[in-house]
């Protein structure tokens, strides 16, 4: 599914190159669900951005699904995060003033299908907020949101779901239904990499990859 | 990402912030509306003057004594002395072959008395042609005849509030009443010709033989008898410059003026009047377009303004956008829907509002006792309609590219 091989990132600020990542190689097979821990400035945001296709290796190679994708262009990008990508994030990033249903409907009207309120509705239905679908994100409790962004991620049937700090901004009871879904849709056989501070999500994985200065420090 | 999601995206975001929406409107809600009402009420009331000079006469030249330097307009010249003469007339009528009708008029400040009334009034005196040319109707009796004019009878036609002046509410028609001391009967009323051109309204006419024989204090001198004006109509609009060449020709001829000299009279076409007229309220239409032009320019800027700020505002949800898979042309594409949908409808709200405008207006004059016409301009409108749509793109561009160009970690990150 993911394949790094000697992945470089260097960035300039001024005269400063500062390297962010320093050749890191891995795989990351179909249906395993991964988890990438790091403290602040350990590169692994960056790793995150690259592998969710927002961001280009300074240098390496990147096969994503057996693609080549380090050397595309921002277009290609945009079309493999909008149909292979799902993407969950801390603060949720749903849309204020749009419905709950309206945001899970997001990704397809850049998929070129046009919207589907049925396809939309169903993804809803499987995190188990069908019955919130007219509600706006402000009328949601934080867990609700959360679930609502997953079944945005969820729409396009992704090969990856890819979920920074996902549970940082809920409670611990809270959290743990979210963890739980994670789990339920890895079983299903959905590939997940969740990026996280907390050893205890890090436990909810089978794998996790640490990452220390742009390097990676221990994988178990 | 099809148009259709584009106009969808571009409407929810217009309708989930409404004030913002209709504040960004505004400029060009504005704009529109005083570009339509103001040339609307130019074009009204250029109809109204058009309408009026219309209803002088179709095709109606008037020759006055006088150089084309001096004199202001046509009352002006018919106070001097004159140069023009009946037999001026006659060869007009009978030589200048693009004129269909003559009618010579001589004219005098004359003291009408009827009944208790004594009042001071312009008494012309007229050939049978004159209602012809000057296209008028009698509201009452009958306008002078050929058999008055050969009889030089003593008769007379009132202008319309001339015959309520003297009469008030009785009938005319039959008084008697003397103009300069001598008695003349009342045999017609005419109609009036409203506001505008309302001389003869005024005025008192008599057959031309008659005031020559009565009221003229010159006497037919060498070249003939003493005339102030001559009215002719022209055989058809297209005639009228023809007829002009050929008046112009004759009087020349007959008043000996060389190639070198300068004409003693006058000759003016309705048709003059009127393209002058029609330059004056092109100018203002100009000038009425230009300001509101202006303000459709504010209105634009207030669209850029706007939308900048809403581009920063929104930087989280176009990194979302770009995240789940929008392209940068998708986003350009959002933006420059949302300004021109903007100022469409700030447009058609414009329109609207002009259109009230106008009727208001035109309400408020029609009470004030000047109908006025309510013409809503249906090339103003899509100008400016056009014009709106324009602006709201451009003043949409820049931000809509910024909003493009935005990096979609950067923007992910931004507070």
């Amino acid at each position: 599914m993911i394949e790094l091989e000697n992945i470089t990132k260097v960035y300039r600020a001024g005269r400063m190159e500062v390297s962010a990542l320093r050749g890191i190689s891995c795989r990351i097979e179909d249906g395993e669900m991964v988890s990438l821990m790091g403290p602040s400035g350990s590169g692994k945001s960056t790793l995150m951005n690259i592998i969710g296709c927002l961001d280009k290796p300074t240098l390496g190679k990147y096969l994503f699904d057996g693609v080549e994708v380090s050397k595309l262009s921002d277009n290609k990008l945009a079309e493999i995060r909008n149909r292979k990508i799902g993407f969950v994030f801390q603060s949720f990033n749903l849309l204020p003033r749009a419905t709950a249903l309206a945001n899970v409907e997001l990704p397809l009207i850049y998929g070129g299908s046009g919207s589907h309120r049925q396809r939309a509705l169903q993804a809803l239905e499987s995190v188990g907020l069908a019955h919130r679908a007219k509600h706006k994100p402000s009328e949601l409790a934080g867990g609700e949101q959360q679930r609502v962004a997953i079944a945005r991620a969820l729409i396009n049937n992704p090969s990856l779901i890819l979920a920074d700090e996902p549970t940082g901004n809920l409670d611990t009871q809270t959290s743990r239904g979210i963890m739980l879904l994670f789990k339920q849709l890895n079983q299903q056989g959905m590939t997940i990499v969740l990026v996280t501070h907390e050893s205890d999500i890090a436990a909810y994985t089978r794998r996790t990859m640490k990452i220390r200065d742009g390097q990676i420090e221990a994988l178990e | 990402m099809k148009l259709w999601d584009c106009f969808a995206t571009a409407l929810q975001t217009i309708f989930s912030h409404k004030l913002r929406s209709g504040l960004t409107m505004l400029g060009i809600l504005i704009g529109v509306a005083a570009v339509i009402s103001m040339v609307s009420l130019v074009r009204s009331e250029q109809a109204m003057v058009r309408e009026s000079l219309e209803s002088l006469g179709a095709n109606l030249i008037f020759v006055t004594p006088g150089t084309p330097g001096a004199g202001g307009g046509i009352g002006g010249a018919l106070a001097s002395t004159s140069t023009l003469t009946l037999e001026d007339a006659e060869a007009i009528a009978s030589d200048a072959r693009s004129v269909s009708m003559v009618a010579p008029i001589t004219q005098s400040t004359t003291e009408v008395v009827a009944g208790g009334e004594n009042v001071g009034c312009l008494t012309l005196g007229v050939t049978v042609e004159y209602q012809y040319v000057r296209n008028f109707e009698t509201e009452q009796g009958n306008f002078i005849s050929g058999q008055d004019y050969m009889r030089s009878a003593r008769v007379v036609v009132l202008g319309n509030e001339l015959a309520e002046t003297l009469f008030g509410q009785m009938s005319p028609l039959g008084q008697r009443l003397r103009i300069n001391g001598r008695q003349f009967e009342v045999i017609g009323v005419l109609k009036s010709k409203g506001e505008a051109f309302g001389t003869e309204d005024q005025a008192a006419m008599i057959p031309l033989s008659t005031a020559q024989a009565v009221l003229s204090s010159e006497r037919a001198g060498g070249s003939g008898h003493v005339i102030q004006a001559i009215a002719i109509q022209a055989k058809s609009r297209d005639a009228i410059g023809s007829a002009q060449w050929e008046i112009n020709d004759i009087l020349r001829r007959r008043h000996h003026i060389g190639p070198e000299g300068e004409d003693d009279f006058r000759v003016i076409s309705m048709g003059d009047i009127a393209r002058t007229a029609d330059q004056m309220y092109a100018i203002g239409e100009l000038i009425m377009a230009a300001i509101a032009g202006i303000s459709l320019l504010v209105g634009g800027i207030g669209i850029m303004n706007i939308m900048l700020v809403s581009v920063t505002q929104r930087t989280r949800e176009i990194g979302l956008r770009k995240a789940v898979g929008a392209k940068r042309r998708d986003i350009l594409t959002q933006f420059l829907i949302e300004a021109a949908v903007l100022s469409l409808c700030g447009g058609a709200v414009g329109v609207a509002l002009g259109w009230v405008i106008i009727k208001i207006s035109a309400g408020v004059l029609a009470s004030m006792g000047f109908p006025f016409p309510a013409i809503l301009p249906g090339d103003v409108v899509a100008l400016a309609v056009g014009v709106a749509i324009c602006v709201g793109l451009t003043s949409g561009l820049y931000p809509a590219i910024r909003a493009a160009r935005l990096d979609p970690i950067e923007s992910l990150r931004h507070e």
